[in-house]
Order: structure tokens, then sequence, then C-alpha cells
């Protein structure tokens, strides 16, 4: 059997463990990453790229006010990656849309996003437009259109350029990622320590053990007696054809990605570990990009998937240590692009619980 | 200096079709898929990309996208998918399509 020794391991090479990952590396720590098989269901393949605010955390303070910091340090992180990766992950945060064709649902949640700017300290904005300010600031919005809310700090990033970034950054920064690497079996050492058993039988040994494997902790979870139930929840995207022109918004349903084809998406269906796409969803998904945008009649969809969403019981992050192994820690939420700027920084500090470390109490499995 | 078709026609028809192939008149036999018509008939780029590389037809199957041209003002038309009707009108496709105007109906 094949002994690996290292001083963090990180389960799970996803967008948050590869993000863990960047920021433990730079405080100077010894991590190995095990990723599981191409079979896995990974939300980081198939998102939507948004590093979003509008509606995060307006019944639960503690969370609007990550995302703002979140938000905050995306900048910066960008940055960082693109120093260590030589990858542009092309940020844009000029602002998004969350646009309503029906009246009551755009006044449900414009109340909510009164709550969110009381719970993060005006560091969050937004403006509310009627149907027709918005079609006169952006000409060829459709005439169903009821209104849109607009906050300045939202905007998107290339997703799947961001996964390849974290990726390589982990790897200059002298990071191992194994691939492959599906952890079946966790112990805890008599003499403190971990061991992590491989599908293929070998064993990778860890001071500290942290469980970001996405949906593969439904697995994990007790056996470092995590008791945090996490479940899939599946969205459908499509995407068009490249196009030449600017789509003149970013919205948290059709965005353009830099690249020129023009995602849409944002389904939720609880529906188990499929992540199938669906004829319905995808045609819903288009009339939907046709009522707010009409110009995109006639621009071609390439392709249609749906992906599953790692989502805790109430669909806030979960930052928690296990309080039978200590050493081990779980990290996992919904918004794993929003939050990376976060969990590539404040995390390490947290997790070496030095005096920087951040107060995440709020995020912990009591709550449970 | 224009690069001849390295492709020959070899089915001999008399149901034939007339259409604009890049400003000229072509006649090829109905039944006739673009691409095959813009191969046999052109040797050269039916399709410069966003980068400006040079392409046309490939896979003659719908999986390459290699075979794009502008069909009646329609744009990213793939060639090897549709077959020439009279009258037809097909232009390069160079770089990305854009979106057009915005109108509701
Ligand atoms: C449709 C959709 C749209 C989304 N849009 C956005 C968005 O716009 N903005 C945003 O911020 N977030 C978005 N998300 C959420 C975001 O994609 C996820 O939060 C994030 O990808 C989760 O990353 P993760 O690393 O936790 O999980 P994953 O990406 O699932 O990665 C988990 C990794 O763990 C590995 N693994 C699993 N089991 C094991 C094991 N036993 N041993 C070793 N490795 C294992 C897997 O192989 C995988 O690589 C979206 C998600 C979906 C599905
Ligand atoms: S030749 Fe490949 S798609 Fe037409």
């Amino acid at each position: 059997m094949l002994n690996n020794q290292s001083e963090i391991a990180i389960i799970g090479g996803g967008v948050v463990g590869l993000s863990v990952a960047i920021g433990l590396l730079q405080s100077g720590h010894k991590v190995i990453v095990c990723d599981g098989e191409d079979s896995d269901a990974r939300a980081s393949f198939g998102n939507f790229g948004l590093v979003w605010g509008q509606g995060k955390g307006w019944n639960f303070a503690p969370y609007a006010k990550l995302t703002v910091d979140a938000i905050a340090a995306w900048e910066d992180f960008s940055k960082n990656l693109n120093d260590l990766s030589g990858l542009d992950v092309s940020l844009d945060q000029n602002g998004g849309f969350e646009f309503f064709t029906d009246p009551d649902k755009l006044n449900n949640f414009i109340s909510m996003l009164e709550i969110q700017k009381g719970h993060a300290g005006n560091r969050f904005n937004y403006e509310a437009l009627s149907g027709d300010e918005l079609r006169n600031q952006i000409p060829g919005i459709g005439s169903k259109v009821v209104g849109a809310t607009f906050s300045q700090l939202d905007g998107h990033i290339n997703p799947l350029r961001f996964l390849r970034a974290l990726r390589r950054a982990v790897k200059v920064l002298g990071g191992q990622i194994k691939s492959n690497a599906s952890v079946k079996k966790i112990t805890s050492n008599k003499d403190g320590g971990f061991s992590l058993i491989l599908a293929n039988g070998s064993v990778t040994s860890s001071e500290k053990v942290i469980l970001c494997a996405g949906l593969g902790a439904i697995k994990l979870a007790d056996q470092l007696a995590f008791k945090t139930n996490i479940r899939p929840e599946r969205g459908e995207l499509l995407i068009t054809e490249k196009l030449g022109d600017q789509l003149p918004f970013i919205s948290s349903t059709i965005r353009q990605v830099d690249e020129g084809g023009i995602q849409i998406g944002g389904t939720h269906a609880d529906v188990g570990m499929d992540d199938n796409e669906t004829l319905d969803i995808m045609v819903d998904l288009a009339r939907h990009a046709v009522e707010i945008y009409p110009a995109l009649s006639n621009v071609r969809v390439l392709r249609a998937w749906g992906a599953l969403r790692v989502m805790s019981p109430d669909g806030y992050p979960v930052y928690a240590q296990s309080e039978e192994y200590p050493g081990a820690y779980l990290i996992t939420c919904h918004s794993g692009v929003t939050l990376a700027s976060l969990h590539a920084s404040i995390l390490s500090d947290w997790i070496e619980n030095n005096v920087r470390a951040p107060n995440l109490e709020a995020f912990n499995e009591n709550r449970f | 200096m224009k690069t001849d078709s390295r492709f020959k026609t070899l089915i001999k028809s008399t149901n034939d079709v007339n259409f604009t192939l890049f400003g000229e008149i072509v006649t090829v036999p109905k039944g006739t898929t673009l691409a095959a018509a813009i191969l046999s008939n052109f040797g050269e780029a039916s399709r410069i990309t966003e980068t400006g590389a040079l392409r046309t037809a490939f896979c003659m199957m719908g999986v390459c996208f290699d075979c794009l041209v502008e069909v009646d003002g329609n744009p990213n038309i793939q060639s090897c998918m549709v077959l020439v009707h009279d009258q037809m009108v097909v232009k390069r496709q160079i770089g990305l399509r854009s979106i057009g105007i915005s109108k509701d109906d």
C-alpha cells in the first residue's frame, strides 16, 4: 500500500476545494487535494458563473454580510488568480439585473432586497426600475417585462476558465492534485491525524482533513461525525452560438460569456441525483430569454445541460469543525463561485484558528 | 491566386438548380447539399473565423461547424445540413454573427 503523507488533505477538487487549497497554500501549508471521478456530479463544471448578491441572505443576516464581503474581495482574488495561473477569468462587476414579468413577484423581491439591505449595513444597495424605465435604459427589452431590480455589485466570470485557473494556481503554489482519487473511507489515527483510503486501495495520511466533496459529502460526512444533510437540486442551462456583439445587460438568468455565447438558466428541480436535461425546461428557458430580450428569438441554442446544486438544509454555507474528530472540517455551499474569493482567503485563518480568524459561528452545524 | 476546387462532381444531371454562391451564379444537380456545392465549385475558404482562421466544410455531417455560411441573409447556417435550392443566395460567414435588432411581437 502506498502511503502519502501531507499536512492538510482536501477531499474534492471542485471550486470549493481548490479555492480553500489556494488560501492554505498561500499561508504556507502543505496541501494535497484528492479529487474523485469524472462520473461524479460536479457543480463546478456546469454552473452559471455569477458573482452575485441580489437576494442572497435576505432572511439570514450573516449570509448577506458574507456575500457582500465575497463580492468585494473578487477583484483582488481574480488578480491573484491571474498572477498565479496566467489565466484571466474575465471578471465583470458592472452590475446586474433581475427581470420580472409578474408584478407581484417583482414587489415581493423588492421587499426581500430591502431586508437584505438592512442586514448588509448599507454595503448592499439596489435600484428598482419599472418596465418603461428599463426599456428606456436598455432598448430592446421585451414588452412583457414589468420591471427589474439592479445591483451595482453584481457580475460574472467565465466559469470553466475559472476552474482551470484554480487548478493551475494550486499546482503553481506547490499543491498536489490527485485525480481519479475517490475517497471511500476516512479513519482517524490514534496518534492524531487521518487516513484516507482511496477507491484504488492507496492511502493518504494527513494531520487535517477538509471535506469539500460537494454532493460526494453525502457519503462521507457521517464518517467524520458531521450531521449536515446535503441534497442535490437540479438546474438546467442553455448556451447559444457565439455572437459578435455584446448583450447590453447581465441578469441572473441571461448572461453573455466573454467568448460570445449566451447562457440561459436559473431553474430549480428536486429530482435526486438525476442531472439530465429535459425538453420542457429547455423550452421554458428559451421562451423566458425571448420574453426578456426578443432579439434572441433567432439565435441558435447549441447545447443544453443539467447540473446539480449542492444544497445544505437551509441553503446557506456550512463551515464546520468536527467536535468528535478535531482537525476535520466540512465546507460546503451553493454559491461556490461567488464565495470563492473568501474561501481562498479568510478560511485559512479560520482553519489555523489564528488571531485573524473570522467569526463563522453562524455557519456551523448547530443550526440543523 | 484563386484556388480551384479539388473535387469533381460525378453525377450528371438534367435537373439542375441555379443559385448565387459568393457572388457568382453556380449550377449544381438538384439534391446537392450546399457544402458539396461549395466544395465542388470553390477551392477556398467559405468561412473566416473570429480569429481570422480560414475554414470550409470538413465533416459533412453536422458536427464540426466549419462549414458555416450565410444563406438568404441568415447567419451561421451549416451548409452540410441544407440542400441547395433555386435562387438561394449564399455568402461567406465572416467572424461571429450579430444579435440583430430586438423587436417584440
Ligand atoms: C446549474 C447551476 C448553476 C450555478 N450557478 C452558480 C452561479 O452562478 N454562481 C455561483 O456562485 N454558484 C453557482 N452554482 C453553484 C456552484 O457551482 C457550486 O457551489 C460549486 O460548484 C460547488 O463546488 P464544490 O467544489 O462544492 O462541488 P463540486 O463542483 O461538485 O466538486 C466536488 C468535487 O468533489 C469530488 N468528490 C466527490 N466525492 C468525492 C470523494 N469521495 N473523494 C474525492 N473526491 C470526491 C468530485 O469529483 C468533485 O470534483 C451553480 C450550480 C449549478 C448546479
Ligand atoms: S461540415 Fe462539419 S458541420 Fe458541416
